[in-house]
């Protein structure tokens, strides 16, 4: 009986999750449509409701209604099977991640471990979707952003060492508890620098977004999609950009926890934080150019790797001095 | 089994549902009418010449390797992290080695040239 209604709890709190993270998306791409063309001196979408407020749910049902288009020479079943594979990692992440002080799924003591893996995870329907479309722009996206994603996530890797030391723990609820008094990203700048930098090339985001240069490669791995099969992965793109931000929020600026003299609950907080990280995002490909690919891989390899391996040293050796 | 593990499975159950379901949907509501051109892959209107399947630069593996041998080491560093509140000065001092191995073989590739992309 109290196994039962374990699994009911569970199961309600993860259906609450995954709508609102599908909702949540939904209004993101309205945000960042808004926020373009606001930095381009555009309106942005203004016809559907009030001020396009209603336009997510217009694309929505259109992408339902559109014809779901599998080409000549695909392979039928890897086709259908990599849209699946980007999404469902992309949402089971969220089952670590901690909202607030008793909003989460389920807290386990490898969470960031798991994180990390399972997101990791997405770079195989990339590849697949790829591969499977049988076209060449798909196929040239895809093994940039296989290469992409595999270099980035060795940084993004050793960049959560140096908070992790000061942390001790992987639990996610308990590094946010450990930057109760000061937040970890003034202990570990550097850190923050090459995890945000890792965390725009991992999402595929600009100025690291070569995988779907348009002027180069039409739309890279998702070039042969159609329909619900196209909208997963953009709903991929833009949860792990949310689950990268909690990460982000998560190690280095306190969680859901804020600042003691404004009394705002947990959730709030955390609210902002997100809305501030995806911000940026938004922010930084209204602003920057894309990078080329030697350049993307030759900042990471040969400038963020050093600094960050550094960053682990240092981190250790005035871990012993100071604190 | 440990029970906070359990709501991981019930999710993994949902999302492979929802993306399910979903397709499944589409491919009802979606029209469906197949022509000859709109199958074929495409390449900005003109008819594909050959298999896309071709071959594609070596330098692709090579990032593949070099993320193996890097990311294995990687994970042996966080445990390393975890615990080196409790273990001291000592465990600072025995990583060392293991952290000269690996800034060893970054500057052998960087000097072999694997990370050049010309």
């Amino acid at each position: 009986m109290d196994m039962a209604l374990e699994v009911a709890v569970a199961a309600i709190k993860i259906f609450i999750v995954v709508n609102v993270v599908q909702l949540v998306v939904a209004y993101m791409i309205y945000v960042e449509r808004k926020v373009i063309a606001h930095a381009q001196l555009r309106l942005g979408p203004m016809r559907v409701g009030w001020h396009g407020l209603l336009q997510p749910i217009a694309d929505g049902l259109k992408l339902f209604l559109k014809e779901d288009i599998v080409p000549d020479k695909a392979d039928r079943i890897v086709f259908v099977l990599a849209p699946v594979m980007v999404l469902v990692p992309a949402l089971v992440v969220y089952a670590v991640l901690p909202f607030s002080a008793t909003f989460y799924i389920t807290q386990i003591n490898i969470g960031l471990f798991f994180v990390l893996a399972i997101s990791s995870l997405g770079v195989f329907g990339v590849v697949m979707a790829g591969w499977a479309s049988n076209s060449k722009y798909s196929l040239l996206g895809a093994l940039r952003s296989a290469a992409q994603m595999l270099s980035y996530e060795i940084f993004l890797g050793f960049s959560v060492i140096g908070p992790l030391m000061l942390a001790g723990s992987l639990n996610l609820q308990e590094i946010v508890h450990a930057q109760r008094d000061v937040w970890f990203v003034f202990y570990q700048p550097v850190a923050f620098i090459v995890f945000f930098v890792a965390a725009l090339a991992e999402t595929n985001r600009a100025p690291f977004d070569l995988p779907e240069a348009e002027t180069e490669l039409v739309a890279g791995f998702h070039t042969e999609y159609s329909g619900m099969k196209f909208a997963f992965f953009f709903l991929a793109e833009y949860a792990s950009m949310m689950v990268i931000s909690t990460i982000g929020i998560v190690l280095f600026f306190g969680g859901w926890e804020g600042p003691d003299f404004i009394p705002l609950p947990g959730f709030v907080w955390y609210c902002l934080k997100l809305g501030a990280f995806m911000f940026v995002f938004i922010w930084l490909r209204a602003t920057l150019p894309r990078y080329r690919y030697d350049q993307l891989m030759r900042v990471g390899w040969k400038f963020m790797f050093p600094l960050v391996m550094l960053n682990i040293f240092l981190t250790g050796f005035l871990k012993y001095l100071f604190l | 089994m440990p029970e906070e593990y359990l709501p991981i499975l019930i999710l993994i159950a949902l999302a492979v549902g929802f993306a399910v379901v979903n397709l499944g949907v589409t491919f009802l509501l979606g029209r469906r009418k197949s022509t000859v051109e709109k199958d074929f892959a495409y390449e900005c209107g003109i008819v594909p010449e050959s298999n896309a399947r071709g071959r594609f630069s070596v330098k692709f593996f090579l990032v593949a390797i070099l993320f193996i041998v890097f990311d294995v080491e990687l994970i042996f560093l966080y445990p390393w992290a975890v615990n080196l509140k409790s273990m001291g000065v000592y465990a600072f001092l025995a990583v060392l080695p293991f952290m000269a191995l690996l800034v060893a073989s970054l500057i052998y590739e960087w000097r072999r040239g694997a990370l050049e992309w010309d």
